[in-house]
């Protein structure tokens, strides 16, 4: 058994009047694969943004409950989400990476919290970062070209190498994959993991499949509200709720 | 169900080709209107204008005794005396030119511009005098005299010009032969100050464009921060609520918002209320420094609007990956989206600066007109709070003032403006080009 890393309970999540998470709690487990699977628009990107709080940028919403890192709520008021966000990172849907060169990209991080001493340590993080991501060869003799300029998959991974540069303890990533085409998919799958090795990883994907191939527990999502948890095998093998299996027998979604 | 050709359009694609041809056609013809009337426009300002950069000037050599400048210098009218020693040697040499002519030397002489004799004295009183010795002199010649060379002035209708007399002409025709009498590039014209309404050959803009340079500064120094430093605060940090949006309103409708109505603003507000109350004496009729306050007020709204759609431009997921990665908010509209919005702001910014350049109707309201700034301005109060006047305000003086010479250099002046103003684009150009190709 592994300790718990995050611990969320009775959440509830509010854009405006929109109640779009209803009383989740799931626990995220340190070194493991967490998967949300759900159908579009029950609540897995915003129930993930809580996680890293980022959703205290988006003026209407509003969180409730308990989400503890560790043992300590993550919104309590003496919590400054900036110092969360460099624990917790998260790697979004579309690839984002700076429009600045591949090395400034990785380092931004390290540099924004003070990580390495010198050049020589931000270059030692920076190229471990990037084999981490398994795109080191790819990029390593053009670090100083931009990371905009790279292919869809690279620059996936190149984010991915961004988020874990910062040392994070849980690895938040949206749909990682959806971006990418099947070979880029894998390597990313491949990647996910490797991480699991260093943190605990939650993904959010709409690939049943997926989850079934990176992840030891799943949550599965619908309208808002946490239908059924558990250990992956056991809700794509045998699942205890009606609903769960409809969705993963391709009934809903 | 008929077969149709591929090689033969059916009627609705020949009608929807027949319309985009139309369309096309439409757009060439607007372009072309547009174009010639730009060529048309340039081509009068530079044929009205370039003549303003050219004067015409009498040169002959001057000597002068210390006894004849110490007389001069007890005198009464000291540039009466001044006038007579230049008419002598004028004189002196005509004559050894060779010219026959019926005028009398003073006559002759008053083919010259009303303001040699200071030129002289003001020469005569340097460093660089000598007594007893030639100096070769380019005295301005009348603005009638300049009229002439340059066609403006033409013998028809002589009858009935008091300034010119038809010897006067048939006596420059022949110093033009002697070599005595030409035109030539008078630096004058855009480094000195306006003159009174007697004597157009002697007003350059000069000073117009240090008052316009003073205001700018004024504007650059209070919009640009001020305008930038709102707009981030607003569109990055503001809560968005009902305070924030009737800001957002106001803003917009300050835009729109005729400068004449800054002008009364600021001579209610600057002049007739604070100017009384302040200590500063820059903040009085006329002075560039007032004219920045109004213009800077003007400009705000235009830097800001511009400022927040650059900024709105910038691809949300670049916030969201810097904050993603434990980047406070500040750093992340810093390191990120601030560099990205670059380009967009300093052309907004530039656009806003360069209207506040060529603007002449609130600063007519404040005093800053021409035939005030008789001087160039020689230190930083005189520069920011002496009396002086901006280049689209003196364009102005100078096209309403009778005398046609005088229109000729409101034409000059205006390219000496557009010249500024394109300078100003092409920095906006350049510079927005410098931000892009970042990557
Ligand atoms: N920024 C937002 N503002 C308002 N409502 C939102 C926002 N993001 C998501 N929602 C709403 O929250 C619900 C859940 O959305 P989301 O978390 O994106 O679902 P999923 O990721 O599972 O597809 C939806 O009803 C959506 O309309
Ligand atoms: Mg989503």
């Amino acid at each position: 058994m592994q300790n718990i890393k995050i611990q969320a309970s009775n959440v509830h999540v509010y854009y405006g009047d929109n109640h779009a998470i209803k009383d989740v709690s799931v626990d995220i487990q340190d070194n493991t694969v967490t998967s949300f699977i759900g159908p579009s628009g029950c609540g897995k990107s915003t129930f993930l943004r809580c996680l890293n709080r980022m959703n205290d940028t988006i003026d209407i919403c509003r969180v409730e409950g308990n989400i503890d890192l560790d043992g300590e709520n993550i919104y309590d008021r003496r919590v400054d989400p900036v110092q969360l966000r460099a624990k917790v990172g998260m790697v979004f849907q579309k690839p984002n990476p700076f429009p600045k060169s591949i090395y400034d990209n990785v380092a931004y991080g390290p540099r924004i919290h003070g990580t390495a001493a010198g050049r020589a340590e931000l270059d030692e993080i920076v190229e471990k970062s990037l084999r981490k991501a398994a795109i080191w060869d790819e990029v390593k003799d053009r670090l100083n070209a931009a990371g905009t300029g790279l292919s869809g998959g690279q620059q996936q991974r190149l984010c991915i190498a961004r988020a874990i540069a910062t040392s994070p303890e849980v690895l938040l990533m949206d749909e990682p994959c959806s971006a990418l085409d099947p070979i880029a998919t894998a390597q990313v799958e491949e990647l996910i993991h490797e991480l699991r090795e260093s943190f605990s990883v939650v993904i959010v994907t709409h690939s049943m499949q997926q989850a079934a191939r990176v992840s030891q527990k799943t949550a599965f999502f619908h309208l808002g509200n946490v239908i059924e948890f558990g250990d992956t095998t056991q809700i794509f093998n045998n699942p205890k709720n009606k609903k769960t299996q409809d969705y993963i027998t391709g009934r809903i979604g | 169900m008929t077969h149709s050709s591929l090689f033969a359009s059916d009627k609705r694609t020949a009608s929807r080709n027949r319309a985009e041809k139309r369309f096309r056609a439409y757009g060439i013809i607007a372009i072309s209107v547009g174009l010639a009337m730009l060529a048309v426009l340039i081509f009068t300002i530079i044929r009205s204008g370039s003549s303003a950069f050219q004067q015409s000037f009498v040169s002959f050599e001057v000597m002068i005794s210390q006894e004849e400048v110490d007389n001069a210098e007890k005198a009464l009218l000291k540039t009466g005396v001044y006038q007579k020693i230049i008419t002598a040697n004028f004189e002196k040499a005509v004559t050894n030119a060779g010219i026959v002519t019926e005028l009398s030397p003073k006559d002759q002489g008053k083919i010259l511009s009303k303001r040699v004799a200071s030129q002289l004295r003001e020469f005569v009183l340097s460093d660089n005098f000598k007594a007893d010795e030639p100096i070769a002199f380019q005295f301005l010649a009348n603005s009638s005299i300049d009229g002439y060379l340059k066609g403006r002035v033409s013998r028809e209708g002589l009858e009935n010009n008091k300034n010119v007399s038809v010897e006067q002409l048939n006596f420059s025709d022949k110093l033009v032969e002697a070599g005595l009498l030409k035109k030539s590039f008078n630096i004058e014209f855009i480094t000195g100050s306006d003159a009174s309404e007697n004597s157009p050959e002697a007003a350059g803009f000069g000073s117009a464009i240090l008052g316009s340079f003073a205001m700018m500064i004024v504007v650059v120094a209070l919009s640009l921060p001020i305008g930038v430093a709102a707009s981030i605060y607003l569109e990055e940090f503001a809560p968005k609520n009902r305070l924030t949006d009737i800001i957002e309103v106001n803003i917009s409708n300050l835009a729109a918002v005729p400068s004449i109505v800054y002008g009364i603003l600021g001579l209610a507000l600057f002049l007739n209320y604070l100017g009384p109350i302040s200590a500063n004496d820059w903040i009085r009729n006329n002075s560039p420094f007032v004219g920045g306050l109004v213009l800077a007020l003007m400009t705000l709204p235009r830097i800001v609007i511009p400022t927040r759609a650059a900024l709105k431009a910038v691809p949300p997921s670049i916030r969201d990956a810097a904050l993603g990665i434990g980047a406070s908010k500040m750093q992340t509209v810093f390191h990120h989206v601030l560099p990205l919005a670059m380009p967009g702001i300093l052309t907004g910014t530039i656009i806003g600066l360069a209207q506040a350049l060529g603007e002449s109707a609130p600063l007519l309201l404040i005093g800053l007109v021409g035939f005030i700034g008789g001087e160039i301005p020689a230190n930083v109060d005189q520069f920011f709070g002496g009396p002086n006047t901006v280049m689209p305000a003196q364009i102005y003086q100078w096209a309403s003032r009778a005398d046609p010479a005088f229109y000729e250099r409101a034409w000059g002046g205006i390219i000496i403006l557009l010249v500024f103003l394109i300078s100003m684009n092409a920095i906006a150009i350049v510079l927005r080009r410098r931000f892009e190709r970042r990557w």
